[in-house]
């Protein structure tokens, strides 16, 4: 584990209470550090500052010094250094903490101004909070109730701009909504560096647009809609399905590469819903790829791997409405004969590599892992789309980087050194196995969904997807980040470490199968001791960094990406 | 009645007097700049510091003290902007000079380059004066042929360029930083301060100074005679002259250049542009441009005021007020930008505001919530009145609309429109209470102001 | 884009005043259009190139400056001065005598498309009110009666075309 440099820290006051904060702190995050919220609308933690909305003002104040001395004036009634409040009122966003900043977000002046201007927000929004997407964790919603009037005085007509805009393959505009941030703007230009929104006519007719004939369509355009704090910008796959405030949030890792983007999954009832990041300062600040959203559908696909299948072959004397225990059997039994290669995955968990390894040492198997790259992005998609390359090495089911496809494992079966292959979930002609080579072995599949494998194989044992359990996974900078299961697995899926569990139980006995993640940890940290003191309930949300020196020498294929040098 | 005391608009509307450089030559035009340069830089700011001279543009902050801000240590190169867009309404000394002599205002801003190490000055000029520009182009051209600004400058190893960049139409770009984003190239959105104080961060982040076309003719004349004669011109810490532009409902208006606080609003208005319009009456007066605070006439103003040293009691009508930048703010007004603008017993107040809010609403940038809502509101309201659906409560929402935006916005322009609504309604208040019955007796006698 | 060689050796000569390009996006403006009339998409496309820009930056400016349109408009060009000095003067009577002279509202083009009537914010000459702009030219202190005459100039020049 490594520890970050300590920042300089100086205190500021906010609402009286003292406060150390790294110098340059605004002052919204000040105040949030000692639970004061600062209300706010066009801040952003991770985009420039422009100060427009005027929510987040604030009584400021600085010591005072005599001008000829420099020296401390004090007050008289409390014997400390006076304080002088500016008349007007500061935006909090763009004031940065200085040593003995006074902030005051409680006095009749700041309650004023945030009226103020909750009551010009609201007086041209459309109020359709019934039928908006955004209602329940709308911004403008939450702060009329905690900072606005309750009551309106405008009885004037409301501007009249376009509805429904479709600003690109994923986002839908309301104009009417649209409170002029220009977060999304922002974000677009500053971290997606597709210039394609902006601002078109002025004052209170101005319009957020896309060039026209031109589309909002990169792929992290979703990310405006998760920014835009209110109903503006909503993602056209999730418009209307439903009311935010029924679903439940899991903390998730994206899977596309080994930038390990910390994501949230909201379901209810057993289905997932959506996919948003999480933020993680140190990973994906607050993005995450449009690409990374959908792959929960997954879950709910039609060739779904639901029922365990063993071929003929393989069956021996099992019922023909062969259950997990027979496929379990028939697996161990297949193993147990020798000549086993495992194929693991750079998609499995650290915990389901550290089993396959386990399997691996049993059956003296060699151990093989598929490589899956493609051109990084620069931001949130790596080179390796494995999200999960390091934790193979890590869990030591193996000592290199993956070779581009599985010609020595060709060339093994080729030579009559495999006769059984343990394959975690890849497509093995896929990687590059011949059709010939597949003939001559018997494969064990344990995967989620339908392939040529698992068309292929003598066992196929249904297994979960990430969104239907826990583990851990290591991106490209060695941290090592968890994942919770959101949802149930489909009947007839079975969770793959208790799958791997008693796989490994069937082939050497040795120690009991766990089939959980807290309790294989307890292993995991025995086998690999520079884990411990780790386990799974100990790791924060945001992951810890691991000691990268053992793979120091290795060609990661990873180029420059977002918190990636 | 004072004499009117001509430095900056001496030649304007002169006879024969041109606008090229032979003629300007011909009146001892770039002799002063000659002079300066044979002066070590730090001398002429110390002479502008020494006159107190006070920008002409709005604000009238000190120019020697705005100068003295400039980050020299940066090692980025130092802009002069010059700022011509002259957009506030009831102001219009900018054009003249411009049209008129533009030479004087070359050669101030080459006086102030030089003293400030600016190697690159740029006129930001309104879009509504084409020919302005020409002929600033026009007479750059010809600075440029003699010497007196490109490459080399008379002769030295000084060379500074100037441009001239014309606006399209935005109030908002007379905001220097408004201004500095619209010659950026983006749309003028005024930007936060702190972090983007000009004399830091201005244009292209480098430190620039922002000027007014008449404070940097001033320079000039400040060179020319000495900051410490200049400051003898005018009133302390209201020195020079400047120029008063008086429009509206009056029998002579147009431009007259004062000592600062050597008239007052009286004499101005009674004595030098000849009264009210035949059998009118003076009724307001804003008198310093659009923004400023509308001043009513026989109202009374008592209080204490710094002369010399001491504390004296004032108890002054309106007309006695004297036309300098303390005075006015003193009253609850400002002389901003110079210009006056008077208003007679045939107007409404109502529909006056009403055209100025049409005004703000138009021009605000929409930036800012407080401004780009509270504008529009006000309009609305002032609309909704004009045409016949007055309520006695609008004057006070009228001015709650304006209090929750004063003060509260990125820039000025939050003041600026809403200035005029919390002072019409304070002063003007029971003819926002009463139009709903008047407004049933016809419409004034300017006919549709609104 | 057809621009006349002229104004190409314009927008030629304006870029390099500014040490970044994106500056001279108004000095492009202007040039275009009063090559073409107006900023069409077309033109908005072809500066944001020259400029190295996104045709937003562009579009975000042509849309702000009321200056910049983006329709043609009449032969003419009649705009008068609505801000309060020019209001107090009759403004708002002679902008009604060249709208009922040209049978047009303001805003629109006249039927024969020989003029534009428009209101704009302060001219900046409110000392000779009410002004009014035709085309580049500042006509002062016109009041309803002046504005007939110069209603009556504009339609004789038009006629000699």
């Amino acid at each position: 584990m490594i520890a970050s440099p300590q920042p300089e820290l100086i205190t500021v006051n906010v609402d009286g209470r003292e406060i150390a904060v790294p110098k340059g702190t605004n002052m919204i995050e000040a105040a949030r550090m000692v639970g004061v919220d600062v209300p706010h609308y066009c801040y952003h933690p991770k985009l420039s500052v422009v100060g427009n909305c005027r929510m987040c003002l604030v009584e400021m104040g600085m010591p005072a010094v005599d001008p000829a001395s420099k020296a401390p004036i004090l007050d008289p009634a409390t014997g400390k250094q006076k304080i002088n409040w500016m008349p007007r009122p500061t935006i909090a966003c763009a004031t940065n903490a200085s040593p003995g900043l006074h902030i005051r977000t409680t006095t009749p002046m700041v309650k004023d101004c945030r009226e103020g201007v909750m009551e010009f927000l609201l007086i041209n929004h459309p109020l359709d909070c019934p039928i908006c997407d955004q209602a329940g964790e709308c911004k403008l919603q939450e702060q009329a109730t905690g900072y606005g009037r309750g009551y309106s005085r405008y009885i004037e007509s409301k501007n009249v701009k376009p509805k429904r805009t479709v600003l690109g393959p994923r986002v839908t505009l309301d104009d009417e909504r649209c409170i002029l941030c220009s977060r999304c703007i922002r974000f677009c230009k500053e971290i997606a560096h597709d210039d394609v929104l902006g601002f078109v006519d002025r004052g209170s007719h101005s319009t957020l647009t896309c060039y026209p004939g031109k589309e909002l369509k990169n792929n992290y355009s979703l990310n405006t809609v998760d920014i835009c704090p209110v109903g503006a910008l909503t993602s056209t796959d999730f418009r209307f399905k439903m009311r935010v405030w029924f679903l439940r949030q899991t903390n998730s890792i994206d899977i596309e590469s080994s930038a390990g983007v910390n994501t949230v999954l909201w379901s209810r009832e057993g289905v997932i819903y959506r996919i948003t990041p999480r933020r993680n300062d140190a990973v994906n600040d607050t993005w995450m790829a449009d690409s990374g959203r959908t792959l929960y559908k997954e879950v709910r696909a039609e060739n779904r791997l639901v029922a365990v299948q063993i071929a003929e072959t393989a069956k021996g004397a099992a019922p023909a409405d062969a259950g997990l225990d027979m496929a379990l059997f028939a697996a161990v039994n297949l193993m147990s004969e020798g000549k086993v290669a495992v194929v693991g995955s750079g998609r499995s968990s650290v915990e389901e590599q550290f089993l396959a390894r386990r399997v691996a040492e049993a059956t003296k198997a060699s151990a093989y892992l598929v490589a899956r790259t493609g051109a990084g992005d620069g931001l949130l998609i790596s080179a390796d789309r494995n999200p999960n390359t390091r934790g193979a090495l890590v869990a030591g089911l193996i000592k290199a980087l993956p070779s581009a496809d599985l010609s020595a494992l060709g060339a093994a079966i080729d030579a009559g050194a495999v006769r059984t292959i343990l394959c975690m979930g890849e497509d093995l002609r896929a990687a590059g196995l011949t059709e010939a080579q597949l003939k001559q072995v018997r494969i064990i599949y344990l995967g989620t969904h339908r392939n040529g494998t698992s068309d292929a194989a003598s066992v196929v044992i249904p297994t979960t997807t990430v969104f239907e359990k826990s583990g851990t996974f290591v991106n490209q900078q060695f941290r090592l980040q968890k994942f919770s299961a959101a949802v149930p697995a489909p009947s007839g899926a079975t969770d793959d470490l208790l799958v791997l569990g008693r796989i490994l139980f069937g082939l050497d006995g040795s120690q009991p199968a766990v089939s959980d993640v807290h309790g294989l940890w307890d292993r995991l940290a025995a086998a690999v001791p520079s884990l411990d003191p780790i386990r799974y309930r100990n790791l924060p949300d945001t992951g810890l960094l691991l000691d990268a020196t053992p793979w120091q020498s290795l060609a990661f294929p990873e180029g420059k990406g977002l918190h990636h040098p | 009645m004072p004499e009117q005391r001509r430095l900056i608009f001496q030649h304007i509307d002169e006879p024969g007097y041109a606008n090229d450089l032979a003629c300007y030559q011909r009146n001892g035009g770039y002799e002063v700049m000659k002079k300066a340069f044979a002066r070590p830089p730090a001398e002429l700011i110390d002479e502008v510091k020494k006159s107190g001279l006070r920008g002409r543009g709005g604000a009238g902050f000190p120019c020697g003290v705005k100068w003295s801000l400039v980050d020299r240590k940066s090692g980025k190169p130092i802009y002069l902007v010059v700022n011509a867009d002259e957009s506030e309404p009831g102001t219009f000394k900018d054009r003249y000079i411009m049209h008129q002599d533009p030479h004087q205002l070359i050669e101030g801003i080459m006086i102030s380059c030089f003293a400030n190490n600016v190697k690159q000055a740029y006129i930001y000029i309104r879009g509504e004066f084409p020919h302005g520009a020409r002929i600033l182009e026009k007479a750059i051209a010809e600075a440029r042929e003699a010497s007196f600004c490109g490459p080399n400058v008379l002769g030295s190893s000084y060379s500074c360029e100037i441009f001239v960049h014309r606006g399209a139409g935005a109030y908002i770009c007379g905001e220097e930083t408004g201004l500095i984003e619209s010659l950026e190239g983006k749309r003028p959105y005024p930007r936060i301060k702190p972090p983007y104080f000009p004399a830091v961060l201005g244009l292209y982040q480098c430190p620039t100074i922002v000027n007014n076309v008449e404070t940097l003719c001033h320079v000039k004349h400040i060179v020319a005679m000495g900051g410490e004669a200049y400051a003898k011109i005018g009133t302390p810490n209201n020195t020079g002259t400047r120029i008063l532009c008086v429009s509206g409902q009056v029998q002579k208006p147009g431009y007259y250049e004062y000592e600062v606080g050597k008239i007052t609003l009286g004499q101005l208005l009674n004595e030098v542009c000849g009264g009210p319009l035949p059998g009118r009456k003076f009724k307001a007066v804003i008198p310093g441009g659009s923004s400023a605070k509308v001043l009513k006439f026989g109202e009374r103003f008592k209080g204490k005021r710094k002369v010399g040293a001491e504390m004296v009691d004032y108890d002054w009508g309106l007309e006695d007020v004297p036309m300098d930048f303390d005075s006015l703010a003193m009253i609850g007004s400002m002389g901003g930008s110079g210009g006056v603008i008077v208003m007679d017993d045939s107007v409404s107040m109502v529909e006056a505001l009403g055209n100025i809010n049409e005004f703000y609403a138009h021009e605000s940038c929409g930036q800012c919530t407080p401004c780009r809502e509270g504008s529009l509101w006000m309009k609305r309201i002032t609309n909704r009145m004009v045409h016949g659906k007055a309520r006695a409560e609008d004057g006070q929402l009228l001015k709650s609309v304006a209090d929750q935006i004063a003060g509260r916005t990125i820039c000025a322009f939050g003041e600026a429109c809403a200035w005029p609504t919390q002072s019409f309604v304070a002063k003007f208040g029971d003819e926002f209470k009463g139009y709903a019955e008047t407004k049933a007796g016809g419409r004034n006698g300017t006919g549709a102001i609104v | 884009m057809n621009l006349s060689s002229e104004t190409l050796r314009k927008i030629d000569e304006v870029i390099p005043h500014y040490p970044q390009k994106r500056s001279a996006a108004l000095p492009l403006l202007h040039l275009v259009q009063e090559d073409q009339g107006f900023i069409s998409p077309e033109a908005v496309e072809w500066i944001a190139a020259q400029l190295e820009l996104a045709p937003i930056n562009i579009q975000e400016l042509v849309t702000f400056y009321p200056m910049f349109r983006q329709q043609p408009i009449g032969r003419r060009h009649i705009r008068v001065c609505r801000t309060l000095s020019c209001a107090l003067m009759g403004a708002y009577r002679t902008c009604a005598a060249f709208e009922q002279h040209f049978n047009v509202a303001r805003g629109d083009v006249s039927p024969d498309g020989e003029v534009t009537i428009e209101f704009v914010e302060c001219l900046a000459s409110c000392g000779t009110a009410p002004v009014v702009m035709i085309d580049d030219e500042l006509h002062e202190k016109v009041d309803a009666a002046k504005a007939l005459e110069l209603a009556v100039k504009i339609k004789a020049q038009a006629q000699r075309r």
